[in-house]
């Protein structure tokens, strides 16, 4: 008889800090006692700064024990056996923790609690719902409740998905695809990962459902090989799905087939947009499309294709498993529902916070993320991926909205918030910002290509100390063209940091020619 | 260690007739035949271009323009630093020179004695538990300079 259940997480995160070991010494601990535990492997609650954390089940329900090292593995197993509150990691009941405790889990509702690969585990915490109620609603009405759901794509466009949805209902073809964005290429991202290494099995339900409404028949998850043990998890779970018949011929119901494959790009971050990932599926260079043709009229090999961010999909099966109005009643103004946001860099709690939107970047970074890991002073949070935009602390009570951070001359994008002390020298940034944009140009718009390498030159004689004035002008001259002469957002938003850290942090940018002034 | 076999044309026509039937079969066959050889050698192109009926020419594009496909073997153990501004928030940018320096390599080069290629990646997904880094697909977190010394000396002991 087993006389404690564990639970450890594998998610990459928690791997990364040591949790096999963990897990290890935890079973080694218990036999040399002679006891018999039960581990359980899960994904990650996102309390990443708690890492290795692991759980222990009470008839109270979970108690937690964090940051455990391989160490304090067999001290860990006696406190649980004994009195868990005698050991100083522990932590109390998990869903206590007042970082959990503040969060409003709906996407991420499973992720670090369910054994990731267990289909009856998925339905027992409310799994498959969604897909039932869109079965009896029908495909029409389903893409309506998503519409009325206000949820809008969470990879960074902010469109809304329904409508997206209605285009590719409405649209002829033979054949038609689904298609999941998760690249997730942006600095300070980790939401999909999350997901597809502990609760694959709702975007499996999100992207079903999504097939469903549209009429599709294929569906591709695009990840990254930087992400190699959400690829596995993702298709061990299809492969489970498949045995299930949740996946497969019947899926849809009798004789309407859903079939889904893991495709893994190869280390180009272009290939998150849209059209560049529907030449990567189809065998090319991923290259950007011109639009139109939108991907939702020809898409992935020239048919109607939905194309959306893995965690828009995956917040579909509980928009529709408790209806549309719960959702949309919860957020501000055309940002409606919950975002997981990303808390990572140099913060106290980085980890994984979802809530409705509205919280402001203050709270957010300052609050829930406990200021800077260093000790030092926050100066810098560079919200949305490489090309999103570095706010000061003079901006930090911009709510989280789509709207009020294009407002502020940035963007929410997927989600990533990254924080900066008061070592971060904002040129050399603005400097990254250009470079980054260089190494993954697709090559197709000259200001995109050329301009982010000239830019990055003209930004190392400004951080030289020469001709400062009139080489910021030349930046901000460069960053007007590639705004408007590039044709997707890696050209058109790399302004965004650089521009971002010139207006915020000027003192960065004259720092040297100062000093030469005063020589 | 870097797990990988001598160029085998037999081999490589094995691995491209198990993608026969896969729609846009060019990225799942390189990156097969990148985990068999280590890299994707030249020989490859030509079988992979009367395979997916497409030109040599093609096929050297979409190798090329992924950063992943590496066009030679890599030293006995790869060693994938973040580059990325979460990694660079904690200090990943010091970690990558004295990495750098040490091992007497630049980004995508392999040190003298084989041991290591230090290889960019820009973001693994890991920026709460930042700086990352990959060795031979094992992710780590966290990371500070003593642990990457031991990193390399463990490379350059096996
Ligand atoms: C350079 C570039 C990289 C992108 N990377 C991603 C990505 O990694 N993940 C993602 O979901 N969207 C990414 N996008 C946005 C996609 O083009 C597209 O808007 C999104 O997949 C649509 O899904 P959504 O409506 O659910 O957000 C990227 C866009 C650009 C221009
Ligand atoms: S902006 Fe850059 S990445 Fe986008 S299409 Fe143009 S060249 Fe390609
Ligand atoms: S930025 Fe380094 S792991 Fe994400």
């Amino acid at each position: 008889m087993t006389v404690a259940r564990f639970y450890v997480p594998a998610d990459a995160g928690a791997l990364a800090v040591g949790a096999d070991a963990v897990a290890g010494a935890l079973a080694a601990a218990a036999s040399a006692r002679g006891v018999a535990i039960e581990l359980v492997r899960t994904g990650s609650r996102g309390l990443y700064w708690l890492e290795p954390m692991v759980e222990l089940a009470t008839p109270a329900g979970r108690v937690a024990f964090g940051p455990v090292t391989a160490a304090d593995a067999a001290s860990v197993l006696d406190a649980a056996l004994g009195q868990p509150g005698a050991s100083p990691l522990f932590l109390g009941a998990t869903e206590a923790i007042a970082y959990l405790a503040r969060q409003t889990r709906l996407t991420f509702a499973r992720c670090g609690i369910v054994d990731p690969l267990s289909l009856e585990q998925y339905r027992a915490a409310g799994g498959y719902r969604g897909l039932e109620r869109a079965l009896t609603l029908g495909p029409a009405a389903t893409v309506e409740e998503v519409v009325a759901s206000g949820l809008r794509g969470r990879g960074g466009a902010g469109f809304p998905t329904g409508i997206k949805w209605r285009t590719v209902a409405a649209a002829p073809g033979d054949r038609k695809y689904i298609v999941c964005n998760a690249d997730e290429g942006d600095s300070g991202t980790f939401a999909d990962r999350m997901l597809m290494e502990g609760d694959p099995f709702v975007l499996i339900e999100g992207m079903t459902i999504a097939a469903f409404a549209v009429g599709a028949t294929k569906g591709y998850i695009y990840t990254r090989s930087e992400y190699p043990h959400a690829i596995a998890t993702m298709r061990r779970a299809i492969t489970i799905a498949r045995a299930a018949c949740c996946l497969g011929p019947d899926a849809l119901g009798a004789g309407r087939g859903f079939e889904l494959e893991v495709r893994v790009g190869a280390g180009a971050y272009v290939c998150g947009e849209e059209t560049a990932m529907l030449e990567s599926i189809e065998g090319k260079r991923g290259i950007v499309r011109a639009k139109p043709p939108l991907p939702a009229h020809k898409g992935l090999f020239g048919q109607p294709t939905v194309i959306n961010n893995l965690v828009s999909l995956a917040s579909v099966p509980i928009i529709l498993a408790d209806g549309a109005t719960q959702y949309r009643d919860l957020g501000m103004g055309r940002s409606r529902g919950t975002m997981p946001i990303q808390l990572a860099g140099n913060l106290r709690y980085p980890g994984l916070f979802e809530a409705a939107f509205g919280l402001t970047l203050g709270d957010l970074v300052e609050d829930i993320g406990g200021g800077t890991r260093s000790g030092r002073k926050l100066r810098a949070v560079q919200v949305g991926g490489p090309l999103g935009a570095y706010f000061p602390p003079a901006l930090f009570d911009t709510p989280f909205d789509y709207e009020a951070f294009t407002a502020a001359d940035g963007l929410i994008g997927h989600g990533g918030v990254v924080g900066f002390d008061d070592s971060v020298d904002m040129a050399r940034q603005a400097r990254f910002a250009m470079e980054f944009c260089a190494i993954e140009s697709c090559g197709k718009c000259t200001p995109c290509r050329i301009g982010s390498t000239r830019g990055a030159e003209v930004i190392d004689r400004i951080i030289a100390g020469r001709n400062v004035a009139a080489n910021i002008a030349l930046v901000e001259d460069l960053c007007a063209t590639m705004k408007f002469g590039s044709l997707c957002a890696l050209g058109g938003f790399t302004p965004y940091p650089v521009l971002s850290a010139i207006r915020h942090f000027p003192e960065d940018f004259t720092r040297m020619s100062e000093a030469a002034a005063a020589e | 260690m870097i797990d990988s076999v001598e160029w085998r044309p037999d081999r490589a026509a094995e691995i491209i007739a198990g993608h026969a039937g896969t729609e846009g079969a060019a990225l799942p066959i390189l990156h097969d035949l990148q985990a068999e050889f280590g890299h994707v050698p030249a020989e490859a192109v030509p079988l992979l271009a009367e395979a997916l009926n497409l030109s040599r020419a093609d096929i050297h594009g979409v190798v090329s323009f992924y950063h992943d496909f590496r066009d030679h073997p890599p030293g006995r153990h790869l060693l994938h630093l973040c580059r990325a501004e979460a990694c660079q928030s904690v200090g990943g940018d010091a970690l990558a020179e004295h990495a750098r320096a040490r091992l007497g390599a630049g980004w995508g080069q392999t040190s003298t004695d084989g041991a290591l290629t230090l290889e960019p990646i820009f973001c693994l997904g890991l920026c709460a538990c930042a700086p990352a880094a990959m060795l031979d697909g094992q992710v780590i977190g966290r990371l500070d300079q003593a642990r990457l010394d031991a990193i390399i000396d463990e490379a350059r002991a096996r």
